[in-house]
């Protein structure tokens, strides 16, 4: 089989600067790491290669040349290869122009069987790519996966994680699988795969290498933009009572939750 | 499409287990304040199984039209099948305005639909409004752990699509005399052919009442100290008629399911009230609640960062004040009849 596995790379998540009149962010200035959800993703794809054998992991990524970093993480936890889609004509895009170059690139790369995506980026949190890859490629998508019962016959057997229960549902292959966090436990890489992976080639690819017309991909392929950006003020001085009598600070928040018309 | 040549607002109902979800109710409150600044109408789309009793509700809560699919087919969700049905009444009504639940029913679908479309999809609004010149959604939604909002539009493309967050709204007052216009769609039967196959659903009775879909969050962490002492949050959750959430500590201790996560690798929520209980307020928890309408705060740490973000806060142990909360409220609740 061969399986691809899309990874992101985003603001380390404590710290992140957002240009005011542009909308978009800062990145350069700050530190970046593998989306933490898509460590899922590479570890379900892992595993299904250890399961089956005979199969192809590879990485597939969109971003400036510094997410790199990013398929450099994903590889020592058993990819086998890496791509990076990088062209100054990729940048601003929307979830459907992201989804667009990244569908291309998966063309360019070959057959794949099986895709699998995070469940959302914690930069962006639209989760809105992973299907949208799956419909530009003309293949289903299942989304909230929570574990991968079985594949045969070309047919992948899943349960999802929904509102109040699990669903199981069976899709046709090739497919692409959104999974939650709950799905696995990623490995830690050791040291050696790590420096392996420093070393490992991984080729960058443009716009004219997977065949994408500049207007398709980037800002100039996104139907949304963003047109204002503030930050929300989080903090809400309200009143912090020091308990000396359990009693009566009960009676105090039953107090406030009246007044507030939670009861 | 274009602008010009598209008219109208929909709202994209749920149906779970043969009944009406009530994020269907939620999206018409969304709709119709929109409906009204541009005077143009307000449906319902709904698919579903054996559903056409319920859909005169629908106008009642603000629904002008409702479109309808009914179809053994439906049953289940089967996203293609769904996706295709919604692309077809898309292309055929031409609304200019498609707005759906950020559930894990609406943020499968919409982008799918949206990328069939090749239209924009703004995801997990808080807020909606719209520019009545220019005839523009503006979409405003936390992004990046809830530090920034950002308000963003689709300019040149139709539908404008959005997905806005369970439970940030109410539905409006029911008004049983309100009606409007059914209309019953039908398809032939190679709509209904799927790379899928429905087999089973389990009810998780933890999750019963959604975290995503509860006006009321009563959330535990390391602080409750022990996975049995999370009763006590059921118990009040009962009582408020709530949920109970979690912080990542006190999933990985396996105290709760990782359902219940709240926060930047759990979930994002918005109730009417939450209560952190034994939780420090880290930033990525923060990430999951702050945009909550009222937030109070149990911690035994006078510094804990969760005293900043909350509208009232008890500096105590949990575990002492949950036991007198729970019966105080008991109390309260008998004497309301
Ligand atoms: C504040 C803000 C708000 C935004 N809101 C929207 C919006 O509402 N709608 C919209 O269309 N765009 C929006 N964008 C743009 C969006 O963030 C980018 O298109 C981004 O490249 C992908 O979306 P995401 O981060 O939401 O990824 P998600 O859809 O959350 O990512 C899900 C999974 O898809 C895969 N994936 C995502 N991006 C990549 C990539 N570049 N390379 C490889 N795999 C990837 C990963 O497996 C990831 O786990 C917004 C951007 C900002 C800064
Ligand atoms: C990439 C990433 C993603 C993450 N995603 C999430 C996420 O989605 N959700 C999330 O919650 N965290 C997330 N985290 C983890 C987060 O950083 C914190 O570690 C976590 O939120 C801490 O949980 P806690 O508040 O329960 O535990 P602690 O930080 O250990 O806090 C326990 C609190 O309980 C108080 N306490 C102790 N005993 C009592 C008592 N008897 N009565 C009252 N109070 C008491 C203490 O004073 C303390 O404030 C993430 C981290 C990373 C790096």
């Amino acid at each position: 089989m061969k399986i691809a596995v899309l990874v992101k790379e985003v603001p380390a998540t404590d710290k992140v600067k957002m240009d005011e009149k542009t909308g978009t962010m800062i990145r350069s200035e700050m530190e970046s790491e593998l989306n933490p959800l898509d460590m899922y993703a590479i570890e379900e794809a892992v595993r299904v290669k250890e399961k089956i054998g005979n199969t192809h992991v590879i990485a597939i990524s969109m971003g400036p040349p510094q997410a790199i970093n990013s398929i450099r993480e994903a590889i020592p936890m058993g990819c086998d290869y890496g791509y990076l889609m990088s062209d100054k004509y990729f940048a601003g895009a929307d979830t459907l122009a992201t989804a667009y170059t990244l569908s291309a690139a998966i063309r360019k790369l070959g057959k794949f069987d099986l895709i699998f995506s995070g469940e959302r980026a914690t930069d962006g949190e639209t989760g809105q790519v992973g299907p949208s890859v799956a419909t530009q490629l003309g293949m289903p998508v299942v989304t909230y996966v929570s574990k991968v019962e079985k594949i045969s016959d070309g047919i992948v057997r899943v349960c999802r994680s929904v509102e109040g229960g699990k669903e199981t549902v069976e899709v046709e292959l090739p497919a692409l699988l959104s999974v939650v966090k709950e799905i696995n436990e990623p490995r830690i890489p050791n040291l050696s795969g790590k420096i392996a992976s420093k070393s490992k080639e991984i080729p960058l690819l443009t716009a004219k290498d997977i065949k994408v017309s500049s207007d398709k991909v980037g800002l100039s392929g996104s139907p949304t933009r963003v047109v204002k950006v503030f930050y929300p003020k989080l903090s809400r001085d309200g009143k912090i009572l020091k308990v000396k009598n359990v009693e009566s600070a009960v009676n105090e928040l039953i107090k406030f939750m009246k007044e507030r018309g939670v009861i | 499409m274009l602008p010009n040549e598209c008219k109208g607002i929909w709202t994209i109902g749920e149906v779970r287990n043969g009944e009406i979800n009530p994020v269907s109710y939620e999206l018409l409150a969304w709709g119709r304040k929109l409906a009204d600044k541009l005077e143009i109408e307000l449906s319902s789309i709904i698919l579903g199984n054996g559903i056409k009793e319920e859909l005169t509700e629908l106008f009642h809560f603000g629904a002008d039209v409702v479109y309808a699919v009914d179809h053994a087919k439906l049953e289940h969700f089967l996203p293609d099948v769904h996706a295709r049905i919604y692309e077809a009444l898309v292309k055929e009504y031409k609304p200019e305005i498609i707005i759906a639940s950020a559930t894990t029913y609406g943020r499968t679908v919409m982008p799918i639909l949206a990328a069939k479309l090749g239209t924009g999809l703004t995801a997990d609004c808080t807020e909606l409004d719209v520019d009545v010149r220019e005839r523009i959604l503006l979409q405003t939604r936390p992004a990046i752990g809830g530090n920034v909002m950002a308000t963003i539009k689709t300019p040149a493309h139709r539908p404008q699509m959005s997905t806005v967050r369970p439970r940030a709204k109410k539905p409006l007052t029911i008004d049983n005399s309100r009606n409007g216009k059914i209309i019953l769609k039908s398809y032939p039967p190679e709509f209904y052919k799927s790379k899928y196959r429905w087999i089973s659903f389990e009810k998780d009775e933890s999750v019963a009442s959604p975290i995503q879909e509860s006006d009321v969050i009563v959330a535990g962490g390391k602080g409750m100290k022990d996975g049995g002492n999370f009763k006590m949050l059921y118990d009040l959750a009962k009582k408020l008629n709530g949920a109970v959430g979690a912080s990542r500590a006190a999933v990985d201790m396996g105290w709760i399911p990782y359902s219940h996560q709240v926060g930047l690798s759990g979930k994002t929520l918005s109730p009417r009230f939450y209560m952190a209980v034994g939780i420090s307020g880290a930033v990525q928890h923060i990430a999951g609640m702050s945009s909550s309408e009222v937030v109070v705060a149990i911690n035994k740490d006078p510094d804990a960062a969760i005293f900043k973000v909350s509208d009232f806060g008890i500096v105590g142990d949990a575990l002492e004040i949950l036991p007198v909360l729970i019966k105080k409220l008991s109390n309260e609740v008998n004497e309301n009849g």
